[in-house]
């Protein structure tokens, strides 16, 4: 899931302060199991707003939304109709939700109202920690399932470095070296031989910022797509014959 | 006298070693000394951090004669210094021998290469190769750590370039940089069982010699070197035992709860305690002493390393009461 976290409120006012009428949208999927863009954290923002636009008696209307998913279109197209009624929209949606609400409705001003932070998993209540940093080519065969890339300070793909000491990272004691975790689950594995191999330099093309922005093109939907429509024009054009 | 490693202690036994019939690398004074069977002296040489080559001219007049190789560090603890190659080129215009630091926080792959090519035009022979200490640690806590490849991917590529004249790419180079490749180990770290298999590790990928973390616990030491022993390494490295001088008790009980990767036993912080007043530098150079005397006893140890952070003048009394004078000449 992606992870997020709401942006100081201060900073939130001073986004909208220049607005009179405006909504926050939240969404119903990551950034609700992680406590900062669902339903909830909507109301709490909107109430926060109107108390605050009160306190310097100024006129702010604010409305509340949140669906399922903003990172969708069959999804945001419940928004049509709503958007257009405010000046400003806060979206606690993801970095990716803000920018998809922006690319639907470019007359409306969308702002973020979340601080995105990294794709990763609750471990205990209250507590998300990074798994994946979409590097673009899974080692996790090699390493026992826990991702050096990410959860390795310094990324290191050849064994601990020579700060890790009784379990914990020397970057930040709070945090479990993941060689040795890796160590310790390919021994018990019986499987320590593979971390006699050198990995040679990863290919960082494939991952974040190697070539811009990265796609996916799914060529048998996007060729069922087309025989859609080209089914749909056949029609057309025999309908358009029998004319 | 020369001073030569012990015969019964020589990591190289006979001609037939592995490590004397490989041939010269680089050429470089550490090189043919090792090869030779000498017990080697580096130390290391802290470049300032700011623009006046003066102080790297001073530092190298004092340590002159005093060990074979200086250690020229990368921007350490990811503070801003003059660079290490800079640093190198000074040191080999006054007539001394650098062992160039490249870590691997700053530089990716492409910098790395450029460097290294710069580097060896310049007359730089030893590389010491390193994944390099976090930026959180240094003044620049913002920055944004390269980490492209790790120490391990650089030994095997600098030794790509100076073996089989390639790039990382694997593109041909013309004229090939030669360094002996160095790199560290610290047999201090967890997973210790993994330690000597890491060790081996970076022999395959490229080292030619280990300059290892500093030493306190010699026993822990002794420990990691007899599994290096049982995996024969010795006989495919060179390796140095890292060792310094403590100034002050404050720095010993630093480095033993601040420091990551630093075993320091409660013996030393006794040691220190105990040294009276106005003492206490005498007592770390002691300790200093004691720990060389007993790593070179062990089987498999090459030479010292000699880290006096901010306190090179420590060096020559080091390598002087610890008989290791004078330095011979290749
Ligand atoms: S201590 Fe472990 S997790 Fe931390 S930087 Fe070193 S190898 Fe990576």
């Amino acid at each position: 899931m992606i992870v997020a976290d709401i942006k100081p409120f201060k900073e939130i006012m001073r986004l909208v302060k220049n607005y009179r009428k405006i909504c926050v949208i939240g969404c119903g999927t990551c950034v609700t199991v992680c406590h900062a863009g669902g339903q909830k954290q909507v109301s709490e923002v909107a109430a926060q707003l109107r108390l605050a636009a009160k306190l310097e008696k100024k006129h702010l209307e604010v409305g509340e939304e949140t669906i399922l998913r903003q990172c969708e279109h069959e999804f945001i197209d419940s928004l049509e109709g709503l958007v257009q009624k405010y000046d400003a929209i806060v979206s606690l949606g993801c970095g990716i939700g803000v920018q998809m609400l922006a690319e639907r409705f470019p007359h409306t001003r969308i702002l973020p109202g979340l601080n995105t932070k990294f794709m990763g998993a609750p471990t205990e209540p209250g507590i998300f920690w990074e798994r994946c940093v979409g590097c673009g080519n899974c080692i996790l065969a090699e390493t026992g399932g826990f991702c050096p890339v990410t959860r390795c300070a310094k990324g290191l793909l050849n064994g601990p470095c020579g700060g890790s000491q009784n379990g914990l990272c020397e970057v930040s004691p709070d945090t479990p070296c993941v060689w040795q975790l890796i160590y310790e689950q390919l021994e018990a594995q019986g499987m320590l031989d593979t971390m006699e191999a050198i990995t040679p330099p990863k290919d960082w093309s494939v991952g974040q910022g190697g070539c811009g922005p990265r796609r996916l093109v799914l060529e048998h939907l996007v060729e069922e797509e087309k025989d859609k429509h080209k089914i749909a024009e056949k029609v057309l054009t025999r309908n358009d014959c029998k004319k | 006298m020369i001073v030569k490693s012990d015969e019964k202690y020589s990591t190289l036994g006979s001609l037939e070693s592995e490590l004397a019939i490989s041939g010269l690398k680089s050429g470089s004074n550490l090189e043919k000394l090792l090869k030779a069977g000498y017990f080697v002296v580096t130390a290391e040489l802290g470049p300032p951090r700011g623009a006046d080559r003066t102080v790297i001219e001073k530092k190298a007049t004092l340590l002159k004669g005093y060990a074979d190789a200086f250690n020229i560090t990368d921007c350490q603890t990811a503070v801003v210094r003059l660079s290490s190659i800079t640093g190198g080129a000074i040191l080999v215009g006054l007539g001394l021998e650098p062992i160039i630091q490249m870590t691997c926080r700053d530089r990716n792959r492409i910098a790395i290469q450029s460097d290294l090519l710069g580097a060896a035009a310049l007359g730089i022979k030893n590389l010491l190769c390193l994944t390099g200490d976090h930026q959180k640690f240094g003044d620049h806590p913002g920055a944004k750590g390269v980490f492209d490849i790790d120490s391990l991917q650089l030994l095997q590529i600098v030794k790509g370039m100076r073996d089989e004249k390639k790039f990382q790419s694997g593109e041909e180079i013309e004229v090939e940089p030669r360094f002996f490749i160095g790199a560290a180990e610290n047999p201090f770290a967890d997973p210790f069982t993994y330690r000597a298999f890491r060790l081996a590790k970076k022999i395959r990928a490229g080292a030619d010699f280990i300059q290892t973390q500093i030493i306190f616990n010699v026993d822990k030491f002794s420990a990691w070197m007899e599994r290096v022993r049982a995996l024969g390494l010795h006989k495919k490295v060179f390796i140095l035992a890292g060792v310094a001088p403590i100034k002050s008790l404050l720095m010993a009980k630093y480095m033993k709860t601040h420091v990551p990767g630093m075993d320091i036993p409660d013996e030393i912080i006794k040691r220190m305690e105990k040294a009276k007043k106005g003492s206490a530098k005498t007592e770390g150079l002691n300790i200093c002493l004691d720990v060389i005397e007993k790593v070179r006893k062990i089987e498999g140890v090459s030479g010292v390393h000699i880290m006096a952070i901010e306190w090179e003048e420590a060096i020559p009394e080091i390598a002087k009461r610890a008989g290791l004078l004078p330095r011979p000449s290749p």
